[in-house]
């Protein structure tokens, strides 16, 4: 158990690595000239070469990548020039926002998601559970950045029920998290259904059934409690897309999180911002993916046996 | 597969499948020759025209049949041109994609050793990276353009055509007819493209299919966000943008262009359901 986790944690880190390459290279590769990016097309010849020797871009690349990395390992990632600050910290205040809008999110796939999946697998066939699966699809397929605005447009401005942006109210959270939330919620509850109808079939519902316990008891206590442990395992999953997929959705809400930072950091060239922002991002997601490993070894002790 | 085995299969698609593959078909219409059946300009902007609702009728004679925007401009033809660069985005993507995938996917099945090793782990990284942040990254790197769009899109997926390509050329290169004709002294090359790439054909189609609802979604994401399509090009994420801000006097901006985006990625999941049916003999037998 102890060597998979170490195996796991280790590989997470490598994976955080090549996250930060693949900024690296977005960032200092593509552009042919990051200091012209930065400063745009007005800028002088010789701004441009004072940003040149600043950022280190006359060494080689490999230099360059060099000391990147150790900037990146003091928690240096550079200063915002459109901020005024450093880049790290001024993400590290949006996170807060993000996380709990991610945590609704969660919190709402949780609560409406469990109660379908098993709703449809109870009356697995019939219309509720066809409307549940068709949902799903359906809830998978739409453009969510569109949803939250048509759902902008219902609750905000025809009913004029709920705000329409961040309003540092609870109700000004309720329409983004529901957003977020929407296409998980029928994958996750398509998960729960075809979970419990797997364990339904299996011997040990029969010797239950055969012993004459009544049908909600086996579905209850038998079923449910083997239907969950795969179930809880995707929420981390769940929760990492979430953070990411926030990025977007904060914009369509002007939420003040780290997605609407990364956005504004990208179209006005603040790309100290958008690495801390970006390789912040990644990070959660993989940490949430190594916490899913854990969790699913913990939960059942085969899958660290095979892997290790 | 023959002509009359292909009509077959057409025959025997569900309902469902058939009204999705007739909408699709719809939408390839527009998309191709939209300008020719509603000569409508969508960057022609009308002061006297503005936030028009659906149906009603222009200043100098004509109709709006699904409204105007904020400068007049017309949200039908908007669509339409929309659909353009949608469809072309999607299917150059999916092309490049596509076809990095199948390549760097066959290398890695049928070498495997070190050349898998190198090519499954720098997929395993990018997959690890959330793809909608790589898009952004790269999109916001390289400028709004189409060609930068379907670069951006097309690195994000190579991946998952990689992974579905490696798997049959995984399990197709130990098969006993490929031993025989290594056995006769065919090379590398040949074995690849007679015996290997025909086996990960129709996995890859599968697979594509899902990545054109999805890139055409990433697109619109983008676009969207002043990331993508630029300015003065009609995209349906840009269109869903610029009627946010008039939700409350113009809902139909922002509304139509999504309904289209909606319905066309929900036909195109239910055409790829089918296909999967069609082409895998064991979904077969469930169905």
């Amino acid at each position: 158990m102890i060597a998979f986790i170490g195996r796991r944690l280790g590989l997470a880190v490598l994976l955080i690595f090549g996250a930060i390459t693949i900024v690296f290279l977005a960032l200092r590769v593509i552009p042919g000239d990051p200091a012209s990016l930065i400063l745009g097309s007005q800028a002088s010849e010789a701004e441009l070469a004072a940003l040149r020797t600043e950022l280190g871009l006359n060494e080689p690349l490999f230099l360059q990548y060099l000391h990147h990395l150790a900037d990146l390992l003091r928690l240096d990632f550079g200063e915002s020039w459109r901020l005024g600050a450093d880049a790290l910290s001024s993400t590290l205040e949006r996170v807060p926002a993000t996380f709990t809008l991610a945590g609704t999110a969660l919190l709402i796939t949780i609560g409406l998601g469990f109660p379908l999946g098993l709703y449809a697998a109870r009356n697995a066939g019939g219309w509720g559970d066809r409307l549940v699966s068709y949902s799903s699809l359906v809830g998978q397929a739409l453009p969510s950045f569109w949803v939250g605005i048509m759902l902008v447009l219902v609750f905000a401005s025809a009913l004029n029920l709920l705000p329409s942006t961040a309003d540092g109210t609870i109700w000004g959270l309720l329409l983004p998290a529901v957003t977020l939330s929407l296409p998980f919620l029928g994958w996750l509850a398509r998960l729960v259904r075809n979970g419990a109808l797997e364990e339904l079939g299996k011997e040990y519902v029969r010797t239950a059934r055969s012993k004459g316990m009544s049908e909600r008891v086996v579905f209850y206590v038998h079923v449910l409690r083997n239907t969950l442990t795969p179930a809880v395992t995707v929420l981390g999953l769940i929760l990492g897309n979430f953070i990411a997929d926030a990025v977007i959705i904060e914009v369509v809400f002007a939420w003040p999180g780290i997605g609407s930072l990364l956005i504004d950091s990208i179209t006005n060239r603040d790309y100290a911002v958008a690495e801390a922002a970006i390789v912040l991002i990644a990070a959660c997601y993989i940490l949430l993916n190594l916490l899913v490993d854990v969790l699913c070894s913990y939960l059942d002790p085969r899958i660290s046996l095979e892997a290790v | 597969m023959t002509a009359a085995v292909q009509a077959r299969r057409v025959t025997r698609m569900r309902p469902r499948a058939k009204v999705a593959a007739g909408i699709l078909g719809l939408f390839l219409v527009c998309a191709a020759i939209g300008p020719l059946l509603y000569p409508y300009d969508s960057v022609a902007t009308s002061v006297a025209d503005r936030l028009l609702p659906p149906g009603s009728a222009l200043s100098e004679g004509g109709l709006a049949p699904l409204g105007t925007d904020q400068l007049g401009r017309d949200v039908l033809a908007q669509v339409l041109d929309g659909a353009r660069v949608s469809l072309l985005v999607a299917l150059a993507t999916v092309l490049i994609g596509g076809f990095a995938g199948l390549v760097l996917g066959m290398l890695a099945g049928y070498f495997r050793g070190l050349t898998d090793t190198v090519i499954s782990r720098i997929g395993d990284i990018q997959l690890a990276f959330p793809s909608i942040l790589l898009a952004i990254l790269l999109a916001g790197v390289l400028g709004p353009s189409v060609l930068n769009v379907i670069i951006a899109l097309a690195v994000t997926r190579w991946v998952i055509f990689a992974r579905v390509v490696r798997g049959s050329a995984l399990e197709t290169r130990d098969r006993e007819f490929v031993d025989s004709a290594r056995v006769l002294g065919v090379g590398h090359l040949r074995i690849m493209w007679r015996y290997i790439f025909p086996a990960c054909v129709q996995p890859l189609l599968v697979a594509a299919t899902v990545q054109i609802g999805l890139t055409m979604v990433a697109e619109a994401a983008l676009s969207f966000l002043g990331l993508g399509v630029p300015v003065d090009q009609a995209s349906w994420g840009a269109t869903i943008a610029n009627g946010r801000d008039y939700l409350s006097s113009a809902w139909w901006i922002a509304a139509v262009p999504g309904l289209a985006l909606t319905i066309v990625v929900v036909c195109v999941g239910i055409l790829g359901d089918e296909l999967r049916k069609v082409t895998d003999p064991s979904e077969r037998e469930r169905a």
